[in-house]
Parts: C-alpha cells; structure tokens; sequence
C-alpha cells in the first residue's frame, strides 16, 4: 500500500478532527458538567469548567474550521456531498456552535446565558457524531446525493438511524469524558478534583458501554463493521485502545491524573483513527474514494505547502497558548 | 418566498451579521495595543485601564465573529454545494491561509485577554500585536476569495469543468488589490469612529474625564487617516469595477445606455454632466458601458445597488471630512475637549462607517448578480437542491437578531460602567 498526496491530505483531516475532538471536544464536555454540577461543590466545579474553557476554547474550535476548508479545498466532491445530504444535522450543529460560543462568552461577562450555554454543549456534540455515523454507514453514497425521490428520503433518512444516533451519544460520552480527565488536573481543591475523579471514572464506563452498542449496531455501516472486526490492522488497534482504557481506570483509581490525561486523549485518537482507517480508501462510503473526490494536484501540492508553513506558525503558538494556561506554573 | 431567494437571504444576513464583528476583529486589537503601549510607555493609569476594557468587548466581539464565521464557512456548502465543488480547489488556498491566520488570531487573543498576569509585559503588548497582525491578515485573505468572484481568474473551462487550475494565479486576481485595500480601511474606519464616537458622547457629558479624553484619541488615530484614504481606495476600486465590472458600474450610477461623458446621478435629481466619465476613467469623455450591454435578465437589482452605492459614498465622504477636521485640530494641537461641535460631529460619525460597510457590501455582492462566480457561474445554478430553506433562513435570522440584541445589551452594559 502506498500512501499517494490526496491520502496524506485526508490523514492531515483527520489529525485536524482528531485535535478538535481531543482540544474542542472536551470544552464542550466541560459543558455538559455544567449541565450536569451536583452536590454541595456545584458553584466550585461550575467555576473550575469556566476557567479552564476560557483562555482556549476559541483556539480550539479553530481545528473544526481547519478540518473543513481544507475539506471543501482538497475533496470538492465530497464536501458538496456532505453538505446536500447532512443539510438539516449541519445547520442544527450550528446553531449549536453559535449558542454554546456566544453564551459561554455572555455568561462570562455576566450577560447570563449559562442554561444555554450548558445545554447547547449537550446537544452539538449529538449531531457532530450523528453527522460521522451517517457518513460511516454508507448513507451518503451517490445514490444520497439529493436524488432521491422524496424529501424524507434525501435528507432525513440517511442521518436519521440508529447507528447515527449510537455514534452521536458515542461522540457526546467521549467528550464529557475528556473534560472530566482534564478537569482532574485543572482542580486545584481536592474535593472538587475527587468529582472529577468519580466523574471520569463512571464517563469511563459509558464510552466502553456506547462502544459496545455502536459495535452491535455496526452491521449498519459494513466497511467499518469489517474494518474493525477483520482487517489486519484491526486487532493492534483494539488492543491499543483497550490498553489505554485499562491505563486511564487504574490512573483514576490511583490518582496519577497525569496519566489518565494522556491515556484519555490517546484512547479517544485511537477511535478517531480507527473509523478513519476503517473507511480507508472510502472518503465517503461506499461509493466515493479519496483518490476520486481528490481536486487537481496542483491544489493538494499546495494546500499540503499551507498547512506546512501554517504548522511552523502554528504549533510554537499553540505549545505556548497551553503551557501559559495547562502549564504547571509559568516561569 | 423561492429556495434560491431564502438561500441567498440567508448569506445575506450572515454576512451582514458576522461582518460587523470581523471589522471590529480587525480594528478593536490595534486600539488595544496602542492604549497598552502608551501605558507602558508613560505608566499613565487611564490607558491601562482603557487596554482592559477594550479588551473585554473585544473578548465578547470577537467570540461571536468566531462561531458566525464558522456559520459561513459550513454555509458555502449548505447553500451553494454547486459552487463550492467548482471553487473549492480554486479558491481555497486563501480560505486555508485565513484558517491558519484565524488561528493565530485566536492563540494570541487568549494569551491577551486571560494572560495579564501570566505573562511578561513585552510578550503581553507582542500577543496583542499578532492578533492586530492575524486579524488583517486573516480579513485580507477572505476578501480575496470573494474577489475571485467578481474577477474569476486562475482556470480555463472545458466541458463545463474548470481545468488548468492555478490558486496562485485566483489570488492574483485584479479585484484582490482594490477590494482588500478598501476593505481594511473600511475596518479601521468603521472602527476607530464607532470608539470615538462613543468616548465623544460621554465627553460631551463629563468634559474633564481623562479616561475619554484618552480613547477619543486613539479613536481618532485609527479612524481618521483611513476614513481620510478611503476615498482614494474608493477610486481604485471603482476603475477596477468600471474595466472589468461594466454592469455592476452601471448599477451602482444607474446608467441604463452607454454614453461618451456619462453625468453622476446622486441621490434625488442631483446630476452632475461628465463626472462618472472623469471618475472612472479619468477622462470627462470617455464612453461608459450601460446596462444595455447585456440582456435584461442579466442585470442586478439596479435601484438597490445604485442606493446602497450613494448611501456608502454619502456617509463615507462625511467621515473623510471629519477626519480631515480631526487632523486640522491635531495639526493646530487644540485640545478637543473643547470643541464641541467638533464632538457632535464625532458622535454622529459613530455609526457612519458601519453603515457604509454593509452598504459597500451590498454593492459588490448584489451588483454582482446573477452571478456567483462572474460570466462563469449563476447563482440559480450554484444552489443546493434542498427545498424548503425558507425554515434554516428564519432559524439563523431569529438566532442572530438574539444575539444582537444581546450584544447590544451587554456592550451599553459594559459602556456606562466606564469611569467617569
């Protein structure tokens, strides 16, 4: 196999949605605590989640831009795709992005606006992983291409399953459980470190419990049903990912929440990567290859000397962004 | 009301939304950076003061252009999939600078904002210099993508597909130039009156006030010399419309025949012989081309262009002439507190550049129409096949006129709490 510049471009996609899943999705599960603040520390954790969303959450969410211009750059067909059939999830997600953004920013400079906030954090990661499920299932084949003959059909079916529906609560479990890892470091009294803890820990079991629903249902998207259950590469990916779970359990039992952080995000990576080598060849299943949706080559040659020039700019910023505010204490 | 109208409604208020926040984006970190200096410079108090709560509108600001830029950014695809798969090899490569330039803007305002305390002073005043450096930068690369639009260039068509594709040629474009350049101006312009028009306003009222004696001031210093250059950008831009845009000029001046020494046609009844031959190619006898050089169904919405074109040079001269009256007083070091009119004048000029940014953009976007990408693509053509956008036009226009109003709400909030 040999890897050609169009998959190298959809590799850079998919670390791009890997980073705003691991940066930008756990600010949204950092809402979803919000939600969810119980027991007499609920104004303490509230605080802890403010803080530690508001110096990145911005730099975060840039990864979802990056993902899709270089999307609608590099793989024209495929976006025009994407964005016929997954109209109504797309404008419902954001909605989402614009609420949760703007009232998080509202409630900041006491403008109110922290229901909003909280519950658009619930719902927008729904639909993000609705939208991934139904380009997994095969939904948006050229057949889904806004030809079919009645409305439902076109445009409600293809994203409107079950398995859609697993894979956005799969993508919403995975977020609250990043937040609740990250918050463990973020805390800096130890009873509200411990509500995270205990937070993580029962999040933990739900992504494992969503998994095992996503897989029953995966019979529903075949390439990545087969994928994950026969391809070669499949068994060192499992195994991988089941070693990070087991490192994230025993960190949180044992309160080495440094290593439950790296654990957490190189758990949820290695799911974003193993549905993205699942698909593989298919950009869009089951019908539309990366190598066919690719624009010219001229444009790949330089859409990947962007990204390498934007990457020397780019990630110093990004290290320093995170270690002035992730950082132990600036020196 | 039909898809394609509902579609092109629901660009139109989002881009007429997130614009406003993409220019105060551009202008508000400058006028930070420059109150943060003079801080550190003189140590005088008020000018910190000043850096923080401009920094917190700008928090506020800034947050909403991110998420409705992000609207816009998926909205190229929802609306108009067609042209995106025509454009998308075309014209993303600004669209992938501007995503790299919006992140630096991002990383940095975060260090600024949340960063006063955690970072040394000189890398503080640096952050705030990058977001002022990314945010143009960022505003220059996406306005050159709409310039491919009205000067599509870069491609050759073959059977109705786009071959021989060159991104750097489509950046290359002549619209780049004149439109970025106006653009810019237009951010500072718009900015900087809309801070001193303000700081005016609460001068008027407390007249000893050092804190907005000291934000009239920078106001004024950004403001003022690009409201006073704009025109000359203006003039640019125009001779770029009048040899490559023909129609859209004919819109914008309502000239429906093509003439020798056609008259300027301004407001009601105003006609002045020979002078839109003179501005646009400099020569009181030059032919203009009319709107009759085309077929009828190609022609845009001449009354609302030609409007929204004499509302922006209205209100745009008026802000050239307050900024010229801006620089005599600075020339002649009055001191501005004491004049009043003067500072009425400012106050009126507040909302001015923002009237004239949408209605330049209306301009360009509508005087370009029917096409989406010009003489190549119609915008009919480029639609998505979805019915019923009517529902996702009211869903975004609701949510924005919200947000709006609770924009406004908080920034009168964070205004009347300025020090006296």
């Amino acid at each position: 196999m040999t890897l050609s510049l169009a998959d190298a471009l959809a590799g850079i996609i998919l670390v791009a949605l890997t980073a705003y899943v691991l940066l930008g999705g756990a600010d949204f599960g950092g809402g979803v605590w919000d939600l969810l603040a119980s027991g007499p520390r609920r104004a303490e954790q509230r605080r802890l989640i403010s803080q530690a969303i508001a110096p990145v959450w911005e730099a975060n969410h840039v990864w979802l831009i990056l993902a899709v211009v270089l999307l609608f750059t590099c793989f024209p067909a495929a976006f025009a795709r994407i964005a016929i059939v997954l109209h109504i999830p797309l404008t419902l997600m954001l909605i989402g992005i614009v609420l949760r953004g703007s009232a998080f920013v509202f409630r900041s400079y006491g403008g109110g606006g922290g229901r909003v906030f909280a519950t658009a954090s619930l719902i927008t990661p729904v639909l993000l992983g609705i939208c991934v499920g139904a380009v997994a299932s095969g939904a948006l084949g050229e057949t889904g291409n806004g030809k079919r003959e009645t409305f439902l059909a076109a445009y409600v079916q293809p994203w409107l399953t079950p398995f859609a529906f697993a894979v956005g609560c799969f993508a919403l479990v995975c977020f609250a459980f990043l937040a609740a890892v990250y918050l463990t470091i973020e805390a800096k009294e130890p009873a509200v470190q411990e509500d995270f803890r205990s937070r993580a820990i029962w999040s933990g079991v739900a992504v494992f419990m969503m998994a095992a629903i996503g897989l029953v249902l995966s019979p529903e998207a075949p390439l990545v049903h087969r994928g994950l259950l026969t391809a070669g590469w499949a068994l060192g990916l499992h195994l991988l990912t089941g070693a990070a779970a087991i490192t994230v359990f025993w960190a949180l039992w044992t309160r080495r929440y440094r290593i439950a952080r790296i654990g957490a995000a190189a758990q949820v990576a290695l799911i974003v990567w193993g549905w993205g080598l699942a698909q593989y060849p298919y950009l869009l299943p089951p019908d539309l290859t990366i190598a066919v949706a690719a624009a010219p080559r001229v444009t790949l040659e330089l859409a990947l000397a962007a990204v390498s020039v934007g990457a020397v700019v780019l990630f110093p910023s990004l290290y320093y962004l995170l270690k002035v505010f992730k950082g132990p204490s600036f020196e | 009301m039909s898809d394609l109208l509902a579609a092109r409604s629901q660009m139109a208020v989002s881009l007429a939304f997130h614009i406003i926040f993409a220019v105060i984006g551009i202008a508000m970190p400058v006028l930070m950076v420059l109150a943060e200096r003079r801080w550190q410079r003189t140590g005088d108090a008020a000018y910190l003061d000043l850096a923080k709560r401009w920094a917190k509108g700008t928090a506020i600001l800034f947050a909403v252009g991110a998420v409705s830029g992000t609207v816009l950014s998926f909205e190229l695809g929802l609306l108009w999939p067609r042209f995106m798969q025509l454009a998308g090899p075309i014209i993303g490569m600004p669209f992938s600078l501007e995503g790299f330039a919006f992140f630096t803007e991002a990383i940095f305002l975060g260090l600024y904002l949340y960063g006063w305390e955690r970072v040394p002073p000189r890398m503080h005043l640096l952050a705030g210099v990058l977001v002022a450096v990314s945010g143009a930068a960022s505003g220059v690369f996406v306005v050159i993508a709409n310039a491919w639009m009205n000067a599509p260039t870069g491609f050759t068509i073959e059977a109705g597909a786009f071959t021989h594709i060159d991104p750097i040629a489509a950046m290359r474009n002549p619209a780049a130039l004149p439109q970025t350049l106006h653009m810019i101006l237009a951010a500072y312009a718009a900015t900087g009156f809309a801070v001193a028009g303000i700081h005016a306003f609460l001068l008027l009222k407390n007249r000893t006030s050092t804190f907005h004696r000291a934000a009239l001031s920078l106001g004024l210093l950004v403001g003022a010399p690009a409201a006073v250059l704009q025109p000359f950008a203006g003039d640019i831009a125009a001779r770029y419309v009048a040899r490559r845009q023909p129609v859209k000029l004919a819109a914008m001046e309502s000239l429906y025949e093509t003439r020798a020494g056609a008259p300027v046609r301004f407001g009601p009844g105003i006609v002045i012989p020979r002078a839109l031959s003179l501005l646009a190619f400099h020569d009181p006898n030059a032919v203009v081309k009319g709107l009759d050089i085309v077929p009828r169904e190609e022609w845009p919405n001449v009354p609302l262009v030609h409007a929204s074109f004499d509302l922006m040079v209205a209100f745009g001269t008026y802000l050239a002439l307050v900024g010229l009256w801006a620089g005599w007083l600075a020339l002649r070091r009055r001191d501005l507190t004491r004049q009043r009119r003067f500072l009425w004048a400012v106050v009126l000029a507040g909302p001015c550049g923002f009237i004239c940014t949408e209605a330049g953009w209306m301009v360009t976007e509508l005087g370009r129409q029917p096409w989406i990408i010009y003489g190549v693509l119609k915008t009919a053509d480029a639609v998505t096949p979805m019915p019923g956008l009517i529902v996702p036009f009211t869903t975004i226009t609701l949510v924005y006129c919200a947000l709006a109003v609770i924009v406004g709400r908080l920034l009168y909030g964070q205004i009347v709490k300025s020090p006296a």
